[in-house]
C-alpha cells in the first residue's frame, strides 16, 4: 500500500484560501451577479475544516447539520489543451488535449462537455478540425489521421498518412478536402467520402519552384542569433497572410507580392496560435507569455472603405502558454498549458444578456471522476492511467459549529491501481459496500473483487470478460452492490448479476432500433428496481431491473442531461440539465411529479439559471425524503422540497435565518434552495451517512503548482 | 520724463508659460505660449522672445494658428475677446467681442468663418463649446454674437476637447465617458467606462483626449495611467479600444504627430513617450525633463514637438527626441522658502527654483539666468515623499559667498539639517561649494546673515535656530600640504536665557549684531562678542528685524507678532517710536535709508515707505495686492530714476518687487508696459524683426505719407515707436538703414528703381523730421498708450496721497524731560531680563 495521506502534509495557509475564494467570488460576480458579501453556507450551518480528510462536527440544530471530510489530497492534474476547433454550424467545440482526450463542448447547451473521446499514449494529437459538416478528424504525432464518431462514441477508423508525424491539418474552405503537413516536408491531400477518406495526391517539398519566399526578420530585441520559427499563419480571401512567429510578431504579407505589408511587434515571448473569424474581420492569436491579443479590421476613417487592421485588446486570462485560439461569432475561445480552457465573449457581438455573455473558464470534466462506498467510508479516484483508493479519516472528537476537527485517524491510501496499455481510463465506479472495483478503457473491461483483512487488502481480477463487454462508458453498482450496470459504446445496457468472487452475464437491453447513441449517465434506484439512463441527446429511458424491460422514456429535452439520481422510497427521478433546470418525475406513476410541475410554472430563479457550471452529481439524504442535494463545481444546494419556491424578488443566496426571531419570520424568508459556496472547486459532494458528508475538493493553486513554470515577466512595482 | 503718473502695482513678468498649450508658427520658426495677459512669441532656434502681443485685459486662455492664413494667429481671453494678431511683426488685426468668459479657444480649417470656444454661460462648473460665427467685416472692431453650442456639460480644460479628421468630429471627454459628436450627422456619441467601486477601475477617469489626424482613432489619456486607442467610434455598438500602458500616473497630455504615425504622451514621470505605430512594444523615451509634462504641441510641419513642465518651462525637443531649446520662465512650481534675494553681481532675482535649486532669475529680460544645483540629488517625483527642502540662503561679502541651508524632517525627532557655503569663482563664473556642515544646529535654522561691511577683514555668517543659539561663523585657513585653502568654522555660540533664537541682523558698518531671542531683542558687539543691550517690548515675538542704513543707521527696527512695528534707538538705547502695523514684510532699501513694510489686513495687503528718523511714512499705498504678501525685496536700479515728486522718491533709486501668496511676482510702475521694456531688449526686439521689415522703415514712411488704412497705421505706429528708439540710442545710431537693406536677401527686394529714391529720400529726410517732430510725436504717443494701457495695471490699486496716516500719528512717544530720560537710563542698563525667565 502506498504511503498515506499524501495532501496532509500540502499546507493550507489561510491567504491561500481567501486568494482563491475572493477570485472565485469574482468570478461569480461576472457570471450571475452574486452578492459578494454574503457569507456562504450559513443557511447549512455546516462550516467546514480546512484539512484534508479531517472532520468536523456541526452543533445540532436544524434541517442541515453535517460533519464534512473535506478531502483535498485528490491529485488531479488535468492535461494542457493543445487544440480547439470550433464547428459554426453545431456551434460544437472540440478540444483536444496533449493526452490525447478530445473533448467535445456544446456552445448552445451552456458549454457543456456533452462528449469526449478518452486518450492514448501514442495518440498525441497536433491538429483538430472539422470537415464535411460536423465530422471530426484529428492528426498526430504517430503519422495518423483519425475520424470520431460522435454518436456512438468511438473512433471510427485510422488512417496513416505515410509521412511521418502529422503537424497540421486543414479543409478547404467547403469542407470536402483534408490537407495535412507532414514531418518529412511533404503536404498530402485527402478527400473526403460519405464513410471515410481517400489520398488523393502528394505536393512535395518545393525545392525551387517557391513562388514567393516570405522572409521573416530575425531581429529580435536585439537578439539576433536566435532562430524565428513561424508558429502559425493564416491565409485570408484576399491575399493577404497573416504569420505569427516567436520573436513575438504578429506580420501581414501580400501573397500576390510576397512582401511584407505591416509588422506588429506584441510579446517578448512567442505567438503560438491564430484563428480567424468567418468573416474575416477578426481575429485572435495566443501567446506564450499566456496573453490573447485580438485583431480587427477597422475602417481608417469613416467614410472611405479603406480599412486597416488594429490590434484592440488584450486579455489576461491564462498563466502559460495559449496553445491552440479559436474565434466564434461572438466569443474568443483560447487554451493552454495552465489546462483552462476560456471562452471570452466579444459583448459587441452579444445581442441579449445571457449565457454567452459571461466569461468562462473551464478547468474540471463536466463528469464524476470519483466514486465512493458510503459502508466501508472508501473513495475512488480516477486518473488517466490509474486509480486510487483512499479510506477516510475518523475523529472521535466533537466541536461546535465551523470548528475544525483533530483527526485520530489519517486517512489512508489503500491502493494504488494502474493500468495496462496505453489507453486512459474513461470510467470506474466502487461498489457501495466497498468490495467491488470496475473500470474500463477504450478497449478492456476491468472487474475487481476487493477483500479485506484487517489492514491488509488483497485484489483479485476477475478474468474471463465477455466478448461484447470490451469497452464501457458508464459503469454504475447497485446499491446492493448485487448487480452492475454497465453503458457500452455501442449504445447497449448490460446487466450484470455479482455473485461472491464471480459474475453472472443477466441481460443486455439493446438500443432502439436506428439509434446508435451512447448511453453516458446511469441511475439505479436504491431498492434495485429501476435503472435509468440517459444519452447525449436523446430523453432517458428508464428501464425495469426486475422484469428486464423498458418502462418508459422521460420526454427529450433541449439541453443534454448532466445528473441523473432516483430518489429511495418515492422512485422519483431527479434529472438536472444543463440550462440548469431541475426536473422531477415519478417513475411509478410515468408522470413528473406535482413539484416539478410546479417549479416550471414558476421558474426557477433567474440567478440560479444564470449559473455556468452544471450539476455534477445529484443524491439523497436517507432520512429526509423532501431533499435533494446537488451540487456543481463551486456551489453545494440541497433543495427542501416542502418549502416555498425563491421569486425573482428574494435572495437566491443565503437568505440568513434569523436566530432569535420567531419561527414565523424564519418560516417566511426561508425558501427551498439552501446553496453553500464554502467548498470550491468542488469536484464531488455524498453524503456517507445522515450526519457526514464527504466533500473533493481541488484547488486551482494546488493544480497550477505541478504544471511547468510560466514564463517570467517583470511587474511593475516589484 | 513723466513724473505726475500716478503709481500702479504692475505684474513683471514671471507669469505662467505652461498655462496652455504652447503653439508653433507654420514654419516651427516661432514658438507662442500664453503669458498672463500677452502672447509671447519665441524664437525655436535662440530661445529669445521675439514678440510679445499684448491687447487683452485679462488672461490669455487659448492661442491657435489661423487654419486659412498661417501668419496669423487666434487668441481668446477671460476678457471675452477674440483677437486675431499678425505675430511677425506683432500687429493686433481684429478683435471679435463674445461678450463672456471664453475658456479656450480651437480652430478647424472647414467652417471658414468660425471658431469654436468653451464658455461657462449659466452656472460656474458647466462648460459648452460653442461654435462662435466671425463676422467679415473690414473694421477693427467687431462683434461676434452668433453663437451656438456645440456640445454640453465638458471639461473647462481644452486638454479634454480635440477635433479629428479635419473637423468631422469632435471629442470630449470627462469623469468616465467620452462624447464623440459628427457635424455631418450632427449626432453625439457617448462611450462611458465603468467607474465601479472595485479597485481594478476607480481611477479610470479621463483626463485627456487627442484626434488622429489621418484616420478615425481618437486616443485618450487616463486617471491610472493607461492610453486608450477608441476606433470604430461612429458604431455605438462596434466600437473597439487598445489599451497602452506605460505611465503608472495619470496621463497628463497626448498629442499625434503630424502624419499620426505616432503618439506622444507626458505625465508626472517627466518622460515624453513617443508610441510609435500605436504599437505597445514599439515606444522611444525621452526622460529626466525634470518636471511634469503638462502640455505637449506638435509642429505643423512636423520637425518640432514641445512639451510644456510644471516649473514654468517650454522644452523644444526635435523629431528625434533630442531636446534643442529650453525656455525657462520663473520657477513657481512649488513654496518659496528663501525669499527673495538679489544677487549683488548679476542683480538678478535669486529665490526657490524647481526642487533642491536657487533659480536666478533676470528681471529685465524676464527670463531665468540659470539655476545653481544646491542640494545635488536626484529628485524623485513621488506623491507623499518627504523631501529635502532648502529653506534658507543669503549672499555675503558682495556676492561672494552664498550660504544655503537645507533641511528634510520625516518626523518630529528626525531633523535632517545642513548648512552649505559656496563661493564665487571667477574663473568658471558660478558657485563652488566650499564648506558642507552638517547639523549647524539642533533644531531649525530660523535666520541667516552675512557681516556685508565694507572694512570687515573676515567674512562673518551668523545663524539663528530654534535650539535656542546663534552661531557665529567665520573664514578661517583650512590650507594644508597639498593646497591652500579656506573654510569656514564656527567661532562662537551666543544664546540667552534658553529662548529661542529667531531673527539676526548685523548692522551697516558691521560692528553690531542684533539677535532677537522670542520677545528680546540682544545687541551684541560683534569685535569681541559681548552682549551690549537688550530691548525688550513685551509685545510678541519678533518677527523681523533690521538695522537702519546711511543717516538712519543708529536706529533698530522690530515688528513683533502682535502687530507691532518698533524702532530704537541705539545711542540712547530708548524706544524711538512705535505703531501699530501688523506687518508682513519688512525690507531695508540697500540704497538708501527707506524701509518698506507691507501690512496684511482683512482686505489686502499695504505698503508703507518710511524712514526710521521720523515715524510718519512717506509713502502708502494702499491695497496693493488682495492676497498675502510673502516675501518682498528692494532691486537697486542701473540706471536711476529722477521722480521730482516727493512721494515717489522714494523708487528713484531701486525698485519694489513683492511675491503674493499665489506667487506672482508684482512691482510698483508709473509707466506704460512699453516703457518697462529695457533699451537691450529693444534693441533686441528690432533686430529681431529685422528681416522681414527692412521696408516697413520705408514703404511705411511712404504709404503713411500717402495715408492707408487702419491696419497700416498701427504698423506705422509701432514702427515709429521703433525707430525713435534707434535713433534715441547711442548703441543703435551705428546702425543705417543701408546694412539693413544688404543683409536683406534680394530675392525679396522690389525693383532697385523703385527703391532708390525712396530710400535716399528717407535717409535725407529722417534727421529732420526727427528731430522736428520728436516732442509732439513723444507726447502723443503717451496719450495713446495711457489710454489703453491699462490693462496691465490691477483694477484695485488706488493711490492715497495724503502722507499723514493717522494711525501712525497718534503712536508717537512723547517728549520726555532730561531728567526722566536720565531715568529711563539708569534702568535700561539693569539687566530685567531674569525677570522673563522666572
Amino acid at each position: 500500500m502506498a504511503a498515506a495521506e499524501r495532501g496532509a502534509a500540502r499546507p493550507t495557509g489561510d491567504n491561500r484560501t481567501s486568494r482563491r475564494r475572493r477570485r472565485r467570488r469574482e468570478h461569480c460576480l461576472r457570471t450571475s451577479g452574486l452578492e459578494p458579501g454574503a457569507l456562504p453556507g450559513q443557511s447549512m450551518r455546516a462550516r467546514a475544516h480546512v484539512w484534508p480528510g479531517r472532520r468536523e462536527a456541526g452543533a445540532a440544530r436544524g434541517m442541515g447539520e453535517f460533519k464534512v471530510h473535506r478531502v483535498r489530497f485528490f491529485n488531479y492534474v488535468p492535461s494542457g489543451i493543445r487544440c480547439v476547433a470550433y464547428n459554426n454550424q453545431s456551434n460544437r467545440l472540440a478540444v483536444s488535449r496533449t493526452d490525447g482526450t478530445v473533448e467535445i463542448y456544446n456552445l448552445s447547451a451552456n458549454y457543456f462537455q456533452e462528449k469526449f473521446f478518452p486518450g492514448h499514449e501514442s495518440r498525441a494529437t497536433e491538429a483538430l478540425c472539422w470537415a464535411a459538416g460536423q465530422r471530426l478528424f484529428s492528426a498526430g504525432l504517430n503519422g495518423e489521421i483519425i475520424e470520431y464518431d460522435l454518436q456512438a462514441l468511438n473512433i471510427k477508423y485510422a488512417v496513416d498518412a505515410f509521412g511521418g508525424p502529422i503537424w497540421s491539418m486543414t479543409t478547404n474552405p467547403s469542407g470536402s478536402q483534408l490537407l495535412v503537413g507532414c514531418e518529412d516536408g511533404s503536404v498530402k491531400l485527402f478527400q473526403i467520402t460519405p464513410d471515410k477518406i481517400q489520398f488523393e495526391r502528394n505536393f512535395d517539398r518545393q525545392k525551387r519552384s517557391t513562388i514567393h519566399k516570405m522572409i521573416v526578420d530575425r531581429q529580435y530585441m536585439g537578439v539576433s542569433k536566435r532562430k524565428c520559427i513561424v508558429w502559425a499563419v493564416a491565409f485570408l480571401s484576399d491575399g493577404t497572410v497573416i504569420s505569427a512567429d516567436s520573436a513575438g510578431k504578429v506580420q501581414f504579407w501580400d501573397s500576390a507580392t510576397g512582401t511584407l505589408v505591416k509588422s506588429h511587434l506584441i510579446t517578448n515571448a512567442d505567438v503560438q496560435s491564430i484563428a480567424v473569424a468567418d468573416q474575416e474581420d477578426s481575429f485572435v492569436v495566443g501567446t506564450a507569455e499566456g496573453t490573447v491579443f485580438h485583431f480587427q479590421l477597422v475602417p481608417v476613417t469613416s467614410n472611405s472603405n479603406e480599412k486597416q487592421w488594429v490590434r484592440t485588446k488584450p486579455f489576461q486570462h491564462h498563466t502559460h502558454d495559449v496553445r491552440a485560439v479559436a474565434h466564434s461569432p461572438t466569443a474568443l475561445i483560447s487554451g493552454g498549458t495552465d489546462t483552462h480552457l476560456v471562452i471570452r465573449p466579444l459583448m459587441e457581438k452579444v445581442e441579449v444578456k445571457n449565457y454567452d455573455a459571461a466569461l468562462r473558464k473551464i478547468t474540471f470534466p463536466h463528469r464524476r471522476l470519483i466514486s465512493c462506498s458510503k459502508k466501508r467510508q472508501l473513495l475512488l479516484f480516477q486518473f488517466a492511467h490509474h486509480l486510487e483508493l483512499w479510506r477516510l479519516g475518523s475523529t472521535v472528537a466533537t466541536g461546535k459549529n465551523g470548528d475544525t476537527l483533530p483527526l485520530s485517524k489519517n486517512a489512508d491510501h489503500l491502493l494504488h491501481l494502474k493500468t495496462k496499455g496505453p489507453e486512459n481510463i474513461i470510467c470506474s465506479s466502487i461498489s457501495p459496500c466497498g468490495s467491488w472495483i470496475a473500470y474500463s478503457t477504450a478497449s478492456r473491461f476491468f472487474l475487481c473483487r476487493l477483500n479485506y483483512e484487517h489492514d491488509n487488502i488483497s485484489l483479485k481480477r476477475v478474468s474471463k470478460m465477455p466478448a461484447f463487454l470490451r469497452s464501457a462508458l458508464q459503469i454504475l453498482f447497485s446499491e446492493d452492490s448485487t448487480k452492475l450496470f454497465v453503458a457500452s459504446n455501442q449504445g447497449s445496457l448490460h446487466v450484470m448479476q455479482l455473485v461472491e468472487g464471480s459474475f453472472k452475464h443477466l441481460h443486455a437491453f439493446q438500443p432502439l432500433s436506428g439509434t446508435v447513441e451512447a448511453m453516458c449517465l446511469l441511475a439505479v434506484s436504491p431498492d434495485g428496481n429501476w435503472l435509468a439512463a440517459s444519452g447525449t441527446s436523446a430523453g432517458v429511458h428508464v428501464y425495469n431491473v426486475k422484469q428486464l424491460k423498458l418502462h418508459c422514456t422521460v420526454p427529450a429535452y433541449n439541453f443534454p442531461v448532466t445528473a441523473l439520481a432516483i430518489a429511495p422510497s418515492t422512485n422519483n427521478l431527479v434529472i438536472a440539465h444543463s440550462d440548469q433546470q431541475v426536473f422531477e418525475y415519478s417513475i411509478p406513476d410515468k408522470q413528473y411529479t406535482e413539484w416539478s410541475r410546479a417549479v416550471q410554472k414558476q421558474g426557477f430563479h433567474h440567478l440560479w439559471l444564470q449559473r455556468d457550471t452544471p450539476i455534477t452529481h445529484i443524491s439523497f439524504h436517507p432520512k429526509r425524503p423532501m431533499h435533494i442535494l446537488l451540487h456543481d463545481a463551486y456551489m453545494f444546494c440541497i433543495i427542501d422540497k416542502s418549502l416555498p419556491l425563491p421569486s425573482d424578488k428574494t435572495l437566491l443566496y443565503n437568505p440568513l435565518p434569523p436566530m432569535n426571531e420567531s419561527d414565523v419570520v424564519r418560516r417566511r424568508t426561508a425558501h427551498a434552495f439552501k446553496i453553500s459556496k464554502i467548498y470550491k472547486p468542488l469536484l464531488f459532494l455524498d453524503l456517507l451517512d445522515e450526519r457526514t458528508l464527504v466533500a473533493v475538493e481541488r484547488p486551482l493553486d494546488d493544480i497550477i503548482a505541478q504544471l511547468p513554470p510560466p514564463i517570467k515577466k517583470k511587474k511593475f512595482g516589484t | 520724463m513723466v513724473e505726475e503718473e500716478s503709481l500702479r502695482v504692475v505684474r513683471c513678468g514671471g507669469s505662467e508659460l505652461n498655462f496652455r498649450r504652447a503653439v508653433f508658427s507654420a514654419d516651427s520658426k516661432y514658438i507662442f505660449c500664453v503669458s498672463g495677459d500677452f502672447v509671447k512669441v519665441y524664437s525655436t532656434a535662440t530661445e529669445e522672445c521675439v514678440h510679445i502681443l499684448h491687447g487683452h485685459r485679462n488672461l490669455v486662455t487659448g492661442i491657435q494658428l489661423n487654419p486659412n492664413n498661417h501668419l496669423q494667429l487666434y487668441s481668446c481671453s477671460f476678457d471675452g475677446t477674440i483677437k486675431l494678431w499678425d505675430y511677425v511683426d506683432g500687429i493686433l488685426i481684429k478683435t471679435f467681442t463674445v461678450g463672456c468668459k471664453l475658456h479656450a479657444l480651437f480652430t478647424v480649417s472647414r467652417p471658414e468663418d468660425s471658431v469654436f470656444v468653451i464658455i461657462n454661460k449659466e452656472k460656474p462648473d458647466i462648460f459648452q463649446l460653442v461654435s462662435v460665427k466671425l463676422p467679415k467685416s473690414s473694421s477693427q472692431e467687431l462683434e461676434a454674437k452668433e453663437l451656438s453650442i456645440v456640445l454640453d456639460y465638458i471639461n473647462q480644460s481644452p486638454k479634454c476637447i480635440a477635433f479629428g479628421n479635419e473637423g468631422e468630429y469632435v471629442a470630449a471627454v470627462r469623469d468616465f465617458y467620452l462624447s464623440v459628436y459628427f457635424f455631418k450627422k450632427k449626432t453625439t456619441s457617448r462611450f462611458t467606462l465603468s467607474s465601479s467601486r472595485n479597485k481594478k477601475h476607480s481611477k479610470n477617469n479621463f483626463t485627456c483626449v487627442a484626434c488622429h489626424p489621418k484616420e478615425d482613432c481618437i486616443a485618450s489619456g487616463h486617471m491610472d495611467g493607461k492610453i486608450r486607442l477608441w476606433r470604430n467610434f461612429n458604431d455605438d455598438k462596434k466600437y473597439t479600444y487598445t489599451c497602452l500602458h506605460w505611465h503608472h500616473d495619470m496621463v497628463m497630455d497626448l498629442a499625434f504627430s503630424v502624419t499620426g504615425n505616432s503618439l506622444l504622451s507626458g505625465g508626472r514621470e517627466s518622460v515624453l513617450v513617443e508610441w510609435r505605430d500605436a504599437a505597445e512594444k514599439n515606444k522611444e523615451f525621452l526622460p529626466r525633463l525634470g518636471a511634469t509634462i503638462e502640455h505637449i504641441s506638435v509642429s505643423p510641419a512636423g520637425d518640432l514637438f514641445c512639451t510644456s513642465h510644471s516649473d514654468n518651462k517650454i522644452i523644444v525637443i526635435q523629431r528625434n527626441l533630442e531636446a534643442s531649446a529650453v525656455i525657462q520662465g520663473l520657477v513657481k512650481d512649488r513654496s518659496i522658502f528663501t525669499g527673495l534675494m538679489v544677487d549683488p553681481r548679476t542683480k538678478a532675482l535669486v529665490l526657490n527654483g524647481k526642487p533642491g535649486h536657487l533659480q536666478f532669475y533676470s528681471l529685465q529680460s524676464d527670463k531665468q539666468l540659470y539655476n545653481l544645483d544646491i542640494i545635488q540629488q536626484e529628485y524623485i517625483n513621488d506623491y507623499g515623499l518627504i523631501q529635502i527642502e532648502l529653506t534658507k540662503a543669503a549672499f555675503g561679502c558682495f556676492g561672494n559667498w552664498l550660504a544655503t541651508v537645507e533641511q528634510r524632517q520625516e518626523k518630529e525627532a528626525e531633523l535632517e539639517l545642513q548648512m552649505k557655503l559656496w563661493l564665487f569663482s571667477k574663473k568658471t563664473q558660478g558657485f563652488i561649494l566650499n564648506t558642507k556642515i552638517n547639523m549647524p544646529h539642533e533644531d531649525h535654522i530660523t535666520a541667516l546673515c552675512f557681516c556685508n561691511a565694507e572694512k570687515s577683514e573676515q567674512p562673518t555668517l551668523v545663524t539663528a535656530s530654534k535650539d535656542g543659539h546663534f552661531k557665529v561663523w567665520i573664514l578661517t585657513d583650512d590650507s594644508d600640504i597639498y593646497k591652500k585653502a579656506v573654510g569656514w568654522t564656527c567661532d562662537f555660540v551666543g544664546s540667552y536665557h534658553k529662548y529661542q533664537a529667531t531673527n539676526c541682523c548685523f548692522s551697516e558698518d558691521g560692528s553690531l549684531l542684533a539677535v532677537s531671542f522670542e520677545e528680546i531683542v540682544t545687541i551684541w558687539d560683534s569685535a569681541t562678542w559681548e552682549l551690549r543691550c537688550t530691548f525688550c517690548q513685551r509685545a510678541g515675538k519678533i518677527r523681523h528685524l533690521c538695522f537702519g542704513r546711511l543717516t538712519c543707521s543708529k536706529y533698530l527696527l522690530g515688528a513683533t507678532e502682535n502687530g507691532i512695528l518698533c524702532c530704537w534707538n541705539l545711542l540712547s538705547c530708548a524706544l524711538e517710536w512705535s505703531a501699530k502695523l501688523n506687518v508682513r514684510v519688512m525690507e531695508p532699501d540697500p540704497n538708501s535709508e527707506n524701509i518698506a513694510a507691507v501690512s496684511q489686513s482683512s482686505v489686502g495687503s499695504d505698503l508703507f515707505i518710511f524712514k526710521p528718523s521720523e515715524p510718519r511714512p512717506l509713502y502708502i499705498q494702499k491695497n496693493i495686492s488682495r492676497e498675502e504678501v510673502q516675501w518682498g525685496v528692494f532691486v537697486p536700479r542701473d540706471v536711476p530714476e529722477s521722480f521730482t515728486s516727493e512721494a515717489y522718491q522714494w523708487l528713484n533709486r531701486s525698485q519694489f518687487y513683492f511675491l503674493t501668496k499665489s506667487q506672482s511676482l508684482l512691482t510698483f510702475s508709473t509707466k506704460s508696459p512699453e516703457e518697462k521694456l529695457t533699451p537691450t531688449s529693444k534693441q533686441l526686439l528690432a533686430e529681431e524683426s529685422l528681416p522681414t521689415t527692412p521696408f516697413y522703415f520705408i514703404l511705411g514712411k511712404h504709404r503713411q505719407q500717402q495715408g492707408f488704412s487702419p491696419c497700416w497705421k498701427t504698423s506705422r505706429f509701432l514702427n515709429e515707436t521703433s525707430k525713435n528708439e534707434l535713433v534715441q540710442l547711442p548703441l543703435t545710431e551705428n546702425i543705417p538703414a543701408i546694412n539693413e537693406l544688404l543683409h536683406t536677401p534680394a530675392h525679396v527686394l522690389p525693383p532697385a528703381s523703385f527703391l532708390c529714391s525712396m530710400f535716399v529720400n528717407s535717409l535725407l529726410l529722417s534727421r529732420e523730421t526727427e528731430s522736428a517732430k520728436e516732442i509732439p510725436e513723444d507726447i502723443d504717443m503717451e496719450e495713446e498708450k495711457e489710454s489703453d494701457d491699462s490693462d496691465e495695471e490691477n483694477d484695485f490699486s488706488e493711490k492715497v496721497q495724503d502722507t499723514n496716516d493717522p494711525d501712525l500719528g497718534e503712536d508717537i512717544i512723547h517728549q520726555l524731560s532730561k531728567a526722566e530720560e536720565k531715568e529711563l537710563r539708569k534702568f535700561r542698563k539693569v539687566d530685567y531680563s531674569w525677570m522673563a525667565s522666572l
